[in-house]
């Protein structure tokens, strides 16, 4: 069959690409149903990645958040018409001891990769986990971020020791809200701290203990750990405030994507024997996990579809940089594309 | 019941001397036909796909899809008629005869040779077809249309905007297309080569949808090669 593959090919300008695809005999296709538009598409869409990564990832379709029904399984194990979240994440090898997410041989959609703006996605079976029919679909548009978020958690739970009494979530977007809402309910009995820079966006953690503005921190707040998920220009600061206010031995996750070299305070990291870990994109794993707590939690969907920013019906490729402007001017959430191409 | 049809009653007489009719060419290596099945294969709303062949060219056919797509239970090869609505009417009246007509029962019929349909215009069609009866797939027309006369010279000239270009598919309530045709002489049906046209005439409500540019027909060698072409982008990735 002949796959239109809907692609990026200079900022701000989509051309359609053909594809010759079989019907596989291993395997799956997927119709996307709904799409969503994370910071990363955007900073290729504006062109903010710089002429040389451009000029090497482009042309390339975007978005490596999103949902779909199963169109073709040759098994049968998945019946067509199956909702599943599609994963982004593609392992060419198989390793014991590092997860598939940082393998560096691993490939991922939407970076020098088919994202899934096409016709129709081919995808191998384990990159696909079906959800449950009733899941809010705009909210599970975006698990690929909920799993990104889970497996920080689940990397923490691992290795951080075991004084869980107060977290500190750093970033008042869409990941600060998913991180801290996660942390709260794996860990009722502990306090989730939010520290972010906007007034109106702190509104928003109603669930938290306490949300403050990073410039009125009162000095007798500490923490036991902290998750950063602030990313770009805001990383700097945010890592030099956690490692002022968190207490001895605490963990730091990292989470937030910074296009700048960000220079942080080595010698208090010294002292206070910190561990800071990276955390980045999630595998298969992350995403059985994440619809299993969803599944488990409908109040934390409830929560999450206030994070549902706007939604674009595309029916035509003319449709799609209407999608990305709206998300670039949306002040809050996320942007979700209803995928009627 | 939701029935495609794959219409490859054509004989190719376009395509200059090619032996083979022009569905079972190759783009990228693989009959178009095929590639046309394929996408009706992916949309799980078609409880058949009908594929209307030519009588003598029913077993290759049948090959084909055996090698390229292997078993797939909704595909049923019938012989095409002799012109384009008699190769659907043959499609409608295996319906009949197979599984008995209902009234909501549509029928979406497509070119073998536009393979590059899309989930979007399947899908608009069989809505489309529920709720009007009858639809037609066009996109804007670009080049100003002129009517000629017999004698070469120009007798109209229509406003473009308001001229469309027709594609396929098309799409009907089963029913209804029979009783259409059924309820036109055999002098009309002579001059019909278009299965919307007969709703017209008939004084029926013809919905149209938007197609694609890129759904174009390859009937020539020149199409085969512009469609070759559209592939050329080696930078596509998997």
């Amino acid at each position: 069959m002949i796959n239109q593959v809907y692609r990026l090919v200079a900022p701000r300008r989509f051309e359609v690409a053909y594809q010759e695809r079989s019907l596989p005999t291993d395997g799956v296709v997927v119709r996307p149903t709904h799409l969503s538009i994370c910071a990363a598409d955007q900073r290729y869409y504006t062109g903010t990645r710089g002429r040389e990564v451009l000029a090497k990832k482009l042309p390339m379709a975007l978005i490596h958040e999103g949902i779909g029904v199963v169109a073709y399984d040759r098994s049968g194990s998945l019946p067509v018409g199956t909702r599943v979240v599609m994963v982004p994440n593609l392992p060419t090898e198989r390793d014991d001891v590092i997860a598939e997410n940082y393998l560096r041989s691993s490939k991922f959609r939407s970076s020098g990769f088919d994202g899934f703006m096409q016709d129709y996605v081919f995808l191998p079976r384990d990159r696909v986990v079906q959800l449950p029919a009733s899941m809010n679909a705009y909210v599970v548009a975006f698990l690929e971020l909920i799993s990104v978020s889970m497996h920080s958690i689940q990397r923490f739970a691992a290795k951080a020791h075991a004084r869980r009494n107060v977290f500190g979530v750093w970033g008042d977007g869409n990941l600060g809200y998913i991180s801290s809402l996660l942390l709260k309910r794996l860990y009722p009995a502990s306090k989730v701290l939010l520290f972010g820079k906007t007034e109106e966006k702190l509104g928003r953690f109603s669930f938290v203990d306490e949300a403050y503005q990073v410039d009125r921190v009162p000095s007798t707040v500490s923490i036991d750990h902290a998750f950063e998920c602030a990313g770009g220009i805001g990383s700097q600061s945010a890592i030099n405030q956690i490692i002022d206010v968190i207490n001895p031995e605490g963990y730091i996750s990292i989470l937030g994507v910074s296009e700048y070299p960000v220079e942080i305070n080595t010698r208090m990291i010294l002292e206070k024997g910190l561990t800071v870990v990276g955390s980045s994109r999630s595998g298969l794993k992350d995403f059985v996990t994440s619809v299993s707590f969803l599944e488990q939690h409908p109040d934390v969907v409830e929560y999450l579809q206030t994070l549902v920013g706007g939604v674009s019906e595309i029916r035509t490729m003319g449709d799609i940089p209407g999608a990305f402007e709206l998300d670039l001017t949306s002040g809050w959430g996320k942007t979700i594309m209803e995928w009627n191409i | 019941m939701i029935y495609g049809e794959i219409l490859a009653g054509g004989k190719g007489t376009r395509m200059g001397n090619l032996d083979m009719p022009k569905q079972f060419l190759t783009l990228q290596g693989k009959p178009i036909i095929i590639h046309t099945i394929e996408k009706f294969i992916l949309n799980s709303r078609f409880d058949k796909i009908l594929v209307a062949t030519p009588k003598e060219w029913i077993h290759h056919t049948n090959d084909i899809i055996s090698k390229w797509i292997g078993t797939e239970e909704r595909i049923v090869v019938i012989q095409g008629g002799a012109d384009r609505n008699e190769t659907i009417m043959n499609g409608v009246r295996f319906i009949a005869e197979t599984y008995g007509l209902c009234e909501e029962d549509v029928i979406v019929t497509h070119d073998a040779v536009r393979p590059f349909v899309t989930h979007r215009i399947l899908q608009e069609n069989i809505d489309a077809a529920l709720e009007y009866g009858a639809v037609d797939t066009a996109i804007p027309a670009f080049d100003t249309i002129i009517e000629v006369g017999e004698n070469g010279l120009i007798t109209d000239i229509p406003i473009r905007d308001k001229m469309f270009q027709g594609q396929t598919p098309q799409s009907f309530n089963v029913k209804r297309l029979m009783e259409v045709y059924e309820g036109i002489t055999p002098e009309q049906k002579a001059i019909l080569t278009d299965a919307c046209k007969m709703f017209v005439l008939r004084g029926h409500q013809v919905k149209v949808i938007r197609g694609e540019v890129f759904n174009g027909k390859i009937t020539t060698p020149y199409d085969l090669k512009t469609a070759e072409a559209l592939f050329e982008d080696k930078r596509v990735t998997k």
